[in-house]
């Protein structure tokens, strides 16, 4: 335990200090590699945590990125980067999560792939969002302590952010709650049995994925200063299924992890070749088939650690 | 305007026959293996594009409508042995992941083979004009569509329900465990409905192309409808398939013409609301 939060405080002092040895790319990739990895933790305690395995969790991500860029560009301010979108996302996840649970099982996979394609096909359509070149010149909020607007100040605000997100979901997966969802995992049959109301315990997990996946969306808009209707497309809610996967489901570090090995791999990849689906896809099975544990699944049976 | 109305509905009709052929694949597959096959809406658009090469080699429509779903049935064949076939004492779930990752696969593979821009298939000749039905005037291959759609439904329900391997099907659908102990080899049977069902998403792929073209990431863009459809019908039976795929295909088609800003919303307005109202869909087994 006390290891751990040794590891656990190390890691954090290395990426803070990252900028100050590294070249503005290497940092920016960093940058990336932390909010897609706050989009992983938040997938993983639906997947690795609660056993629901969402195909449409880039429905979250898209509303918090819209969200933000709608209410950055009237306020600028810590309301409109992280309340508004996390709040608007956590909504969604509700009417979601709603309908998704209350037919579980395979529908639970069909159900929520259809409706963050519903999200993708409207904001590819209308024009007060943008249509398909999405919304553009969005502000960085202004917050008291940190220049958003230079690299290092932004960096420094992702990662309290970060740091943040990482200690709540750990606290959530370690609560009573988070006992109850991995009871779930194990056997919903028996939870239910037991007196659990299982669908209300898993609408929360997904509500609170929801808002989690929120946050990683605006800080996308955020970082890149625009957001496009791609952020809604299947293929994000894929890119952060694979990273849990990669990376190794039920672990929160494992996503983190996966999310670095994910966006590593794509820029070494794409100097070289336009195939990255192509690989993108070969991975995915090639983990699938052959790496169900992921990363830290083959590490912990290198090493010999146990969980 | 009744003219039109009717115009709507054949058009709506040849669009409900294509979403049959293609979400009767996906509930073949899913009733006899338990699996959601996400990558179906790729076996759709490999269908499509072996369809174009196809009738660009030997110019001959018909003959693309033949092969090109044997070939994808084959490729349907060997992921199953290969990939499949070793998960099944996996969780479920597994399945459903490996699958997803063919997507990324095929859409790739075939931008690279043939390009990433919007390919037009050329309806059959005698199919090539337009027919007036009842004053409605449309294109006469769609009508071609909406009858070929509809035998091939009829030939299904008879293939599932009046034969030795249909009533084999049919068991294993039921209790895979059950019918392997009769002595059927449940494997094989596995292997040759997925195969099948992917052959089916390649046939509609084909009979698709003259109507909506072939571009890389229509495979995706027709799952979704498909899964939808499955949804309404529910999952795993054949007489759903059809339904749902009727009542998608003219709320998809009237939603366009007389709601065009809400068109695309209709067709998950109907999902929620059978989900609500009836959760297993129209014709599925209760759930759980």
């Amino acid at each position: 335990m006390k290891l751990r939060l040794l590891a656990f405080a190390a890691v954090v002092a290395a990426l803070a200090l990252f900028p100050l040895g590294a070249g503005p790319y290497p940092v920016k990739l960093l940058q990336e590699i932390l909010i897609w990895g706050i989009f992983a933790m938040s997938l993983d305690l639906l997947m690795g945590y609660a056993g629901m395995v969402s195909f449409g969790h880039s429905a979250f991500f898209g509303v918090g990125g819209y969200v933000a860029a709608l209410a950055l560009a009237r306020s600028p301010g810590l309301a409109s980067a992280l309340v508004l979108p996390a709040v608007a996302a956590g909504l969604a996840a509700l009417v979601i999560g709603f309908f998704s649970i209350r037919v579980g099982g395979v529908y639970f996979i069909m159900l929520t792939l259809a409706f963050s394609q519903m999200f993708h096909a409207y904001t590819f359509q209308v024009s007060w969002l943008g249509a398909e070149d999405g919304l553009v010149g969005i502000p960085r909020p202004a917050v008291p302590g940190f220049a958003l607007a230079s690299l290092g100040g932004f960096h420094a605000y992702l990662l309290v952010l970060v740091v943040l997100t990482a200690l709540v979901l750990w606290r959530v997966v370690h609560s009573p709650f988070g006992h109850v969802l991995r009871g779930i995992h194990e056997n919903e049959a028996r939870m239910r049995a037991v007196g659990y109301a299982v669908d209300r315990y898993k609408l929360a997990a997904f509500v609170i994925a929801g808002v989690v996946a929120g946050v990683a969306g605006s800080l996308y808009t955020q970082f890149n200063g625009s957001i496009t209707p791609d952020a809604f497309f299947w293929k994000t809610s894929g890119e952060a299924l694979l990273m849990v996967i990669i990376g190794g489901t039920g672990t929160l570090g494992g996503a983190m992890l996966g999310a670095a090995a994910f966006i590593l791999l794509q820029s070494l990849v794409s100097t070289y070749t336009e195939r990255w689906m192509l690989i993108l896809g070969a991975t995915f099975i090639l983990f699938v088939l052959f790496v169900p544990g992921g990363l830290v699944g083959a590490l912990r049976g290198r090493v010999g650690l146990r969980a | 305007m009744p003219v039109d109305i009717f115009a709507q509905a054949l058009n709506g009709l040849a669009y409900g026959v294509l979403l049959f052929l293609l979400s009767v694949g996906l509930t073949l597959i899913f009733g006899m293996l338990d699996v959601v096959n996400l990558a179906h809406g790729s076996f759709y658009m490999l269908g499509a594009y072996a369809g174009l090469s196809l009738i660009a080699v030997t110019g001959n429509f018909w003959l693309a409508l033949l092969v090109a779903p044997l070939a994808v049935g084959l490729i349907g064949a060997v992921i199953e042995r290969s990939c499949l076939r070793p998960l099944y004492r996996r969780p479920p779930l597994d399945q459903v992941l490996l699958t997803f990752g063919f997507i990324y696969l095929f859409e790739d593979l075939v931008k690279w083979i043939w390009g990433g821009r919007i390919r037009s298939i050329p309806p059959p000749d005698l199919f090539a004009g337009s027919v007036s039905v009842l004053g409605a005037v449309i294109p006469s291959y769609r009508l071609f569509v909406i009858v070929f759609g509809l035998v091939m439904a009829g030939l299904l329900f008879l293939l599932i329900e009046r034969t030795r391997l249909g009533a084999i099907i049919r068991a294993g659908v039921f209790d895979a465990e059950m019918t392997a102990g009769l002595g059927i080899n449940i494997h094989r049977v596995f292997t040759a409905v997925f195969a099948f069902g992917a052959a089916l998403g390649g046939l509609s792929g084909v009979i698709a192309g003259p109507i909506q073209s072939a571009y890389p990431s229509m495979g995706v863009t027709i799952l979704v409808p498909a899964l939808i459809v499955v949804v309404v019908g529910g999952l795993g039976s054949l007489k759903g398939s059809l339904i749902g795929s009727l009542i998608i295909g003219q709320a998809e088609t009237f939603g366009k013409a007389r709601l065009p800003e809400a068109a695309m919303l209709i067709i998950y307005v109907v999902m929620a609301v059978v989900v609500l109202v009836r959760p297993q869909g129209l014709f599925g087994r209760p759930l759980k």
